[in-house]
Formats: C-alpha cells, sequence, structure tokens
C-alpha cells in the first residue's frame, strides 16, 4: 500500500518545524516516529500534502530530573522510556506501560510525544499520563503554553493542540519505583489494548481506563471511593461508572465494562503491594 | 482554536502534489547506496527495489507480521512503516548483509541447526528481529524470547523451534 504522494521537510529543530507547519497551515503534518501515522498514510485515511519529519530534533529526546518532578522530551522513543533509570527511579509506571506498547520494532521507533498527540484511546501512554496528572508543554508561533493532561484529550484523534503547535515536553510528578500497575487486556502479544486499566498510588490513588470511551478516562468514581475509605474489590465496581465504551470486532460494550471492573480490581490490588 | 482533530487528520482533500523527488543516501551492508526517491517511497520498497535486496520480504505491508524488518542503526525496525527517506544518513542490515558471502550468521545458523524454519517466509525478519534483541538482552530467558519476538508472525514452526534457536544462538556467542 503506498500513501499519497507529498512532499518531506525535515525540520533541523522544533522553531524550524513550526515555521513549516505555519507556512502550509491543515495541509502539513508532523512525522515524529510515524508508527501512527504511516499505517494511516498507507490506508489513505490520512493524505498530508507536506510532511514534517521532527524525528532528528534530537534535543526533544530526554528524560530529566527536574527537582520535584520528571520533565521528558516528546520525542523520545518507547524503547529509551522504558529502559530509562531516571523513570526507573522515580516514575517506575511510565516505565513499565511504555514495555507493553505494540512490540520491539514499533517501540524503537514510536514516540511519547506522538502517541500522546495522535490522541487515541486505545494508545497505553496517554491513560497513564492521565493517571500521572502530567502537564503538556506546546510550543506555537506565539510562544508556549502548558496544557493539564485532564484538558488535553477532547475527543477520538482529537486533543486540544492546534494544528501548528509542536508538543515539546511532558512533565510527570515523582511517583517512585513502585505503587503502580497497569492492567492490560489483549488478544494478540503486539496489540492494542482491549481494555487497559493503570493505577498509580501517590499518597492518593489515582486511575485510568484505556479505551473505554473516546478519550482515556479517569476512573474518578474509584478514586472518590477508595479515598471514602472503600476497600479495592468495592471501589473497582465502579470503574464503569459513566462511561460510554464502543462495540467493535473484540468487543461488546458490556464486556468492556466487565473487563474494566476486573482490571481496575487488579490494578489496585497490585499498585497495592 | 483550530484543533487537531480527526476532521485534520481525515479530511484533507488528496494531494495533487507529485511530491518533488529528494535525494537519499545510506549505507546499506556496509556499501552506500545513492538514490532519488519520491518521499512515499517505503523503506521495503527501496531496499528490494532500488537496491534489489530483495531477502527482505513484505508480508502483510500493514506492520503486523514483522516479515520486513531489518536494523537500521542496530535496531530491529518494520521497514514497511518507515519511509526511505527517514533512513536517509543512516546505516541499514538487511539480511543479506548479516554475514559474508557464503557464511552464516550465528543466529542463521542456530536457525538451520534447530529447525527454526519452515516455508521460510518469515525467516528473513525473523532473524534480524532476533539478531536486534540479542543485541539489547544478551543472554535472554525464553519468556523474554518470545516476548521479544511478539512483533514477527509465523504461520508455520508454531514458534518453539524459533525460540530454541535463539537461545542456541545466545548460548553459542557466549
Ligand atoms: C504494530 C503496531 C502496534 C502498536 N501497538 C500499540 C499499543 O499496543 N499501544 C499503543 O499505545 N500504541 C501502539 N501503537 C502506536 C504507537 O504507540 C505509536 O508509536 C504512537 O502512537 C505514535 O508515536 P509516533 O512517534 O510514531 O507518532 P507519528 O505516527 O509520527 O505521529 C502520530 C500523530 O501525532 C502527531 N505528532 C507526532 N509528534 C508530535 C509532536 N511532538 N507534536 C505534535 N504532534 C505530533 C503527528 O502529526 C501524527 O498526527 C502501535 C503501532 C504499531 C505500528
Ligand atoms: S510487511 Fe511489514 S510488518 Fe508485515
Ligand atoms: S516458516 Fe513459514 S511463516 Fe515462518
Amino acid at each position: 500500500m503506498i500513501p499519497a504522494a507529498f512532499d518531506y521537510v525535515r525540520a533541523g529543530s522544533a522553531d524550524e518545524a513550526i515555521a513549516i507547519l505555519s507556512e502550509h497551515g491543515d495541509d502539513a503534518k508532523l512525522l515524529a516516529g510515524g508508527m501512527s501515522l504511516i499505517p494511516l498514510m498507507k490506508l489513505r485515511l490520512s493524505t498530508p500534502s507536506v510532511l514534517v519529519d521532527v524525528g532528528r530534533v534530537a534535543d526533544l529526546s530526554y528524560v530529566r530530573d527536574a527537582g520535584d518532578r520528571l520533565a521528558i522530551g516528546a520525542l523520545t522513543r518507547h524503547r529509551d522510556i522504558e529502559t530509562s533509570d531516571v523513570l526507573a527511579e522515580h516514575c517506575g509506571v511510565l516505565r513499565a506501560v511504555a514495555a507493553q506498547v505494540g512490540d520491539n520494532q514499533v517501540r524503537h521507533r514510536g514516540t511519547i510525544g506522538g502517541s500522546v498527540a495522535h490522541g487515541d484511546p486505545a494508545s497505553d501512554l496517554p491513560a497513564a499520563l492521565l493517571a500521572l496528572d502530567a502537564t503538556f508543554v506546546a510550543r506555537g508561533r506565539a510562544g508556549e503554553r502548558e496544557i493539564a493532561a485532564a484538558d488535553f484529550f477532547q475527543g477520538f484523534l482529537e486533543t486540544a493542540l492546534a494544528p501548528d503547535e509542536l508538543l515539546t515536553e511532558i512533565r510527570v510528578p515523582k511517583t517512585g519505583p513502585r505503587g503502580f500497575s497497569y492492567q492490560k487486556f489483549n488478544r494478540r502479544a503486539q496489540d492494542w489494548a482491549i481494555v487497559g486499566a493503570v493505577a498509580v498510588t501517590n499518597g492518593a490513588t489515582r486511575v485510568a481506563l484505556v479505551n473505554m470511551g473516546t478519550t482515556p478516562l479517569r476512573a474518578l468514581a474509584v478514586e472518590a471511593a477508595l479515598a471514602a475509605g472503600a476497600a479495592p474489590a468495592d471501589a473497582s465496581a465502579h470503574a464503569a461508572d459513566g462511561t460510554e465504551p464502543a462495540a467493535d470486532l473484540n468487543a461488546s460494550p458490556e464486556y468492556r465494562c466487565h473487563l474494566a471492573r476486573v482490571l481496575t480490581r487488579r490494578a489496585l490490588e497490585e499498585a497495592a503491594t | 482554536m483550530a484543533r487537531r482533530g480527526p476532521g485534520a487528520l481525515f479530511n484533507v482533500p488528496a494531494s495533487t502534489n507529485p511530491g518533488v523527488s529528494v535525494r537519499i543516501s545510506m549505507t546499506v551492508n556496509g556499501a552506500v547506496q545513492d538514490h532519488d526517491v519520491e518521499p512515499r517511497t517505503l523503506l521495503v520498497q527501496y531496499l528490494r527495489e532500488a537496491c534489489a535486496l530483495t531477502g527482505t520480504k513484505i508480508g502483510c505491508d500493514t506492520s503486523s507480521c514483522g516479515a520486513c524488518t531489518v536494523l537500521v542503526d542496530d535496531e530491529s525496525v518494520k521497514s514497511c512503516t518507515m519511509f526511505a527517506a527517514q533512513a536517509d544518513g543512516r546505516s541499514v542490515t538487511t539480511i543479506e548483509g548479516l554475514a559474508p558471502e557464503g557464511a552464516l550468521h550465528p543466529v542463521q545458523q542456530a536457525f538451520q541447526d534447530n529447525h527454526g524454519l519452515q516455508c521460510g517466509f518469515c525467516t528473513a525478519g525473523m532473524v534480524m528481529a532476533a539478531v536486534s534483541l540479542l543485541d539489547e538482552i544478551p543472554n535472554p530467558t525464553e519468556r523474554e524470547v518470545r516476548e521479544g519476538l511478539e512483533g514477527n508472525l509465523c504461520r508455520c514452526t508454531g514458534y518453539h523451534n524459533i525460540v530454541k534457536a535463539v537461545l542456541a544462538a545466545a548460548g553459542s556467542a557466549r
């Protein structure tokens, strides 16, 4: 399958990428690892006329200890997240979740920024970042702005990023090496989650769900029940409250709701050990 | 504010732009390859058609099967899901470049010794994925081998002999 034709421009820096994007408007698209965009282009579901390759903007690939929190460059590959020593010590959950994305070949190319910017509710990292209450840094012609994870995911493949903005950095709190769990349920090894549940305990416990709606979702009813003293088994009964999961080849909405409750219970139990 | 949404993703009119060719140069199996390509040329097409290296196979063409796996700067990638232009300036290794003419790489030898292939269609990709895996985890457990090869499908062997071969190759390199 061959994508529709396009012009290829390699950006040497974030600012250069933004300048090219603003020049071409909606016809241009950023290319990071290509693990989501290239398959869509091959199916001709996406037909940008200009592709701006930011894959070599090396100064956006890092995991840094920034004092009370961690800063992760948007171009950091899943592979570099899953093997990061800084994350092993300060945010084990991201390492564990990145290790569940696709397969080795996908993790060698795909980036955390691409995963976030794509806005797919079936992706693993966006839910983890929602549970972590991450902050996303977007840069455009007018400068930089910060977007809270809770405001970032707005609909199916729809985020708060403007078409000429580049996601540059992801900031997460230090949650330590343990106290988390990611329960991903799929039928084949390399697949996306049919449903996933991530729990992170850092003082309070936060829970987020993969593939239970058009965006990644916080399981707020579960968090409230836990805060009120409910045991994991009772709190997890609320995991599907207020969700409207889709029906597809893999699962009916009812089955997804069941999975959300079971996976949330397992995640809470594992996070507590 | 305009948002990056399904509108932007799906409704862009098909481009009338033929796509200006780009000159790319990369090292493939140790030799420099220079070609003018359309930007939409996939790495696997480039290797098979421009470089005439047909050892790399196209199985699914949808990033699922791993038959097209090659190494870019020593790391496994699915060459059906990468543009050739993205490999410009990089070093690419295909199955043809693993060992000198007439010789076998230890992983290839282990596949032969352990009956790690039947029809052979998945084998080039499987071997390249295994080489990358052993580069990252020189002494993997059986579980690490199975998980490390999750991006590669084989419709013949049932995987057991592939796993045996990779474990044997790790042992022989020790
Ligand atoms: C076989 C296969 C299996 C997979 N399995 C999983 C899985 O199990 N779980 C999972 O979560 N994902 C999975 N993925 C998707 C993978 O995680 C992608 O790597 C990720 O979703 C996109 O990252 P990328 O760098 O490849 O982005 P690209 O594909 O390059 O870009 C994706 C989108 O984001 C935009 N974009 C990229 N970077 C930026 C930026 N810095 N600022 C603004 N916009 C940007 C692009 O314009 C594009 O619209 C899989 C992919 C494949 C091919
Ligand atoms: S042909 Fe590339 S993954 Fe199947
Ligand atoms: S040997 Fe036939 S597909 Fe693997």
